[in-house]
């Protein structure tokens, strides 16, 4: 299938509208810069159909400008044009070509479909239930925040989702309250996160590709989800596979944090007074899911954003604590966590901020 | 019956009004009120754009966000697109089939009165606590997730204004099967009445699955019912199905009486005939068929499995195939015609084009593993506004303009109308086009606020500075309609010069009886047959009798005032309220009370004597 498509895209025609396509927006972001084969494939796709939709369209303009020019009403001009009833042979001709068209726009679409949805890989279990040769992300969705748990690995982590380059990733896709959508334009389509079970489905992040954004890609929630639901943002961050093999190292063997500085160690009383009832610090979680009420911040130091959608700095991580609420109405954590004084959010922050587990 | 050509009162007037059961005063009712909606729903749009119009914007919070962004749609689709159909089709159809009225005159009126009062229901939310926030397709974890009455005021007031939708559905049916003239067999319809014939069977099967829906979410909502909640065994995705099972037929409830409107004005501005009729008939009927058998296209990524998936893929896919034959039937009607560029033909032309694009969009769509990229982005924004406003709006605005004649008796302004045409035109295109790319570049539909350094702030900026082009141009028309009634200059039966169909056969605005004697139909285009014959008139098909006119009635407000009013105790009632049940029962009385005296009290209507129609000096009145 792959084949054929490319041959589409010698097509001269279709390399203009692809030029013109890939013009547009961000490598991080953008639907029009595939980073992986997911994407790839999908890309190939629209710009099959826009061509063939840019013929059509094609066609009936010029019988269109053709009309409009041929056969305006000059004034006062009172001839009564011929009644026509119709005519087979056209009437045929445009029937049946558009009938052609899309038979060459279906039969990519229904292939597709089918290897998109192709998650076999993730039914494969050695003997003690561990997926044998895939890597699986277990994504869950929650009001503004997402948790990405590693089942094999016995690691979870929030926010930002680290994946390998240049293999496919599988993910299993749930939400824990409404119903969301996770999509990483760049990487591919998205897919929905219901409350009612399980979906799967996998992506992929081409080495090269990563390389041109900065081994980031940003993820979007597509899927209404209340007033925060524009900022529900998360990020992807693209590792080599080696890099990636130590970073599970290294997530896997974190202890309990330590942390450094007076005022860090204030901090640390209290997250452990006001924050530990949600949150975790260590990427090896193993209590149920619906204990895990608040995104995992283990390596919250090292995160892309704050909150997801905020720069990283110290002074956003205190106006997050101060006031949740004005940077993502409508979550969750607002008021769950008393008043806290101005020395003790400076603390807290500083506290946030040593927590990491690459040591970056 | 002499008095009715009396001048009236300004309170007479309003009376006349709320009983009336003539299917020509309900079309100015539903324009009316429908054009209310319309721009109540446009001032919607016109927040959502300055709010989007750079990044970071703080012009509206979140949350109030949302509720604009639900009311947006649900007013558009509900409140505004669907009467204006109904105007169009109550003050068109019955004259073009030439019939006297619908079939059930009280019904029609009773079918108003249900949707104006569930309009109003819905956006009285904004008064009182806050209106729905979930979408228009109020996805049921979400809904049931959400605070405050908001959802409930959907609930209750889509159920009663979709009642009076259903109620005109069948009305038309009943209408356009029994009351045709003499002559007038289904293939001598005119496509217009075609489409709203099609159309109300739409309705009959669409508008159920929605009241099963709303009734579900209503009983989690009220009475604490599990239909739609996970964690007690319900399933969220039933409400996505029963949702998009009415859903998408719906956008081909809209669509169709627009193909019929143009339909009619390509034949009548290029004076040929329609080309291909038969196979714009079977094209109607097939996109009709094809809208029931898709729905699934909506919930790609919902995770229905690839076969799913793959079958509705290709079945969306084949509804390009009737459309198709739509539109290059109407290039070729005009096609060595005499065209004429009208306001009316200006938007019809300017619809070819413009639908074809969100056509092809539409296929592009279908194609479903490429709508996992497009699904919920801006992408699909830009589609259905260039199907519903490029098709639909643009649709109803020619129509408007086309049958303003027919129905008030004077012509809008055609310099007003070409400023409103060119600058709604092209503040369209600004404000959508862009907004295909958007979405491509990762912009996620129904997000109230999108942050900067993401590519996202040219093309926004550009969508937003078409907004108000737009709403420049409905300004004009609002001014135009203003002109045009103050001045009043009457035009005689067919003002266009061109007309085919009966209802140019009859004086503008046509008396209260329609006909004087049923016309007889002898082709296609039946005022067009005789005008080529050098006649002037119709022909009878009938010799002039007295004629049964039903009476005008209040029951109908009544009935669906009474709704309103309980609807108000049910949602209240949920707050454990004490005095929220009287009001239901109240309400229900009103209800029920006024059917009881609809079914116990005889009226036999009342007869307009042959001796009063001889009198009559009402110029052309002799049909």
């Amino acid at each position: 299938m792959k084949k054929r498509l490319h041959k589409w895209r010698l097509i001269a025609l279709l390399g203009i509208v692809g030029l013109v396509l890939s013009g547009c927006g961000e490598p991080f972001l953008s639907a029009l810069k595939p980073a992986g084969n997911v994407a790839q494939s999908q890309y190939d796709l629209l710009i099959l159909s826009t061509l063939i939709m840019v013929l059509v369209i094609i066609v009936v303009v010029i019988l269109f400008v053709v009309v409009l020019l041929r056969f305006r009403r000059k004034e006062g001009d009172e001839t009564i044009p011929k009644q026509i009833e119709g005519s087979h042979k056209l009437e045929i001709i445009w029937t049946v070509i558009p009938i052609l068209l899309l038979i060459v726009l279906a039969v990519p679409t229904v292939v597709t479909t089918f290897d998109l949805a192709d998650t076999k890989a993730m039914d494969k279990k050695d003997k003690d239930g561990k997926t044998k040769d895939a890597l699986v992300v277990n994504v869950r969705a929650n009001l503004y925040w997402w948790e990405f748990e590693y089942p094999d690995l016995g690691v979870v982590t929030s926010q930002d989702l680290v994946v390998p380059t240049d293999q496919k990733v599988y993910f299993n896709l749930t939400a824990s309250d409404v119903k969301h959508s996770f999509w990483v334009p760049a990487a591919g389509g998205k897919m929905d996160t219901n409350t009612d079970g399980v979906n799967q489905f996998f992506l992929e992040f081409d080495s090269k590709k990563a390389e041109d954004s900065n081994n980031l890609f940003y993820g979007k929630c597509a899927e209404l989800c209340g007033p925060s639901h524009a900022l529900m943002d998360f990020k992807v961050v693209t590792k080599s596979k080696s890099d990636f093999e130590a970073w599970t190292k290294d997530m896997k063997s974190a202890k309990e944090p330590t942390v450094t500085g007076d005022l860090a160690k204030q901090g640390e009383d209290v997250f452990n007074q006001s924050c530990i009832g949600c949150h975790a610090v260590t990427p090896n979680d193993s209590r149920p899911e619906a204990a895990r009420q608040a995104p995992n911040l283990a390596t919250f130091g090292e995160r892309e954003k704050v909150a997801g959608v905020l720069d990283h700095t110290e002074q956003n991580v205190k106006n997050w604590i101060k006031d949740p609420e004005k940077y993502k109405p409508g979550n969750t954590m607002t008021g769950t966590y008393g008043e806290l004084s101005d020395s003790q959010i400076n603390a807290l922050a500083a506290y946030l901020l040593q927590l990491k587990v690459e040591g970056k | 019956m002499s008095t009715y050509a009396n001048k009236k009162g300004f309170g007479a007037t309003i009376w006349d009004y709320l009983t009336t059961v003539d299917h020509k005063k309900i079309a100015i009712l539903y324009l009316i009120s429908g054009g209310l909606f319309f721009v109540i729903g446009g001032l919607e749009a016109m927040f959502i754009r300055i709010q989007l119009a750079i990044p970071n914007n703080d012009f509206v919070s979140a949350g109030f966000y949302n509720e604009i962004l639900t009311m947006h749609g649900t007013t558009m689709i509900f409140l505004a697109a669907m009467p204006l159909v109904f105007a169009v089709m109550n003050a068109v159809v019955p004259l073009q089939i030439g019939a006297r009225d619908v079939a059930f005159p009280f019904l029609n009126s009773l079918g108003f009165w249900l949707f104006f009062f569930g309009g109003i229901f819905l956006n009285l939310s904004w008064f009182l606590g806050g209106a729905p926030d979930a979408g228009w397709t109020s996805y049921a974890s979400l809904s049931l997730h959400s605070e405050g009455h908001g959802i409930d005021f959907y609930v209750l007031g889509l159920q009663i204004s979709g009642l009076g939708t259903l109620i005109a559905g069948i009305n038309f049916l009943v209408t356009i099967i029994n009351m045709r003239t003499p002559g007038m067999t289904y293939m001598r319809m005119p496509l217009f009445t075609w489409s709203t014939f099609v159309v109300s069977a739409l309705i009959l099967f669409a508008f159920p699955p929605l009241t099963v829906g709303l009734v579900l979410m209503m009983f989690d909502r009220m009475f604490g019912s599990n239909f739609f909640d996970v964690a007690a065994g319900g399933n969220t995705i039933i409400w996505e199905h029963l949702f998009w099972i009415f859903g998408h037929p719906e956008v081909y409830i809209l669509i169709l009486p627009a193909f019929g409107i143009f339909s009619e004005i390509f034949a009548t501005f290029s004076r040929k005939r329609l080309f291909g009729y038969s196979s714009m008939v079977f094209a109607t009927v097939l996109i009709g068929f094809l809208g029931f058998m898709v729905w699934a296209h909506h919930m790609f990524t919902t995770g229905l499995g690839p076969i799913a998936n793959a079958i509705f893929a290709v079945a969306t896919m084949a509804i390009a195939v009737p459309t198709g034959i739509k539109i290059f039937n109407w290039i070729f009607t005009m096609w060595g015609g005499s065209v004429k560029f009208t306001v009316p033909m200006l938007y019809a032309v300017a619809f070819i084009p413009t639908f074809t694009m969100g056509g092809v969009t539409g296929i592009m769509l279908a194609s479903a593993p490429a709508d996992y990229q497009y699904h919920d982005s801006y992408f699909v924004v830009a589609h259905f506004h260039y199907v519903i406003v490029g098709g639909v709006v643009l649709g109803l605005l020619a129509g408007i303009n086309f049958y303003w004649p027919k129905m008030f008796g004077t012509m809008l302004n055609e310099k007003l109308g070409q400023i409103t045409f060119w600058t709604f035109l092209i503040g369209f295109h600004l404000t959508f086009f862009i907004q295909h790319f958007l979405g491509l570049m990762g912009m996620p539909r129904r997000v109230f606020t999108f942050l900067d350094n993401q590519g996202l702030n040219t093309g926004n900026m550009i969508s937003t500075v078409g907004a108000f082009l737009m709403a420049f141009g409905v300004l004009v028309m609002v001014i135009n309609i203003i002109i045009t009634s103050v001045k009043n200059e009457k035009v005689g039966n067919d003002p266009w010069g061109d007309g085919r169909t009966l209802e140019w056969a009859i004086p503008s605005p046509p008396p209260f009886y329609n006909f004087k004697q049923l016309p007889l139909v002898r082709g296609l285009d039946p005022y067009w047959v005789e005008k080529m014959e050098g006649k002037t008139e119709m022909t009878p098909a009938e010799p002039l009798g007295d004629i049964h006119m039903p009476n005008s009635s209040i029951l109908p407000l009544t009935i669906a005032f009474g709704l309103f009013v309980a609807a108000f105790g049910a949602l209240y009632n949920m707050d454990d309220k004490t005095w929220t049940l009287p009001i239901i029962i109240v309400g229900l009385l009103i209800t029920f009370g006024s059917m009881l005296i609809r079914s116990v009290k005889d009226d036999h209507g009342y007869h307009i004597h042959k001796e009063d129609l001889m009198d009559d000096k009402d110029k052309g009145g002799k049909a």
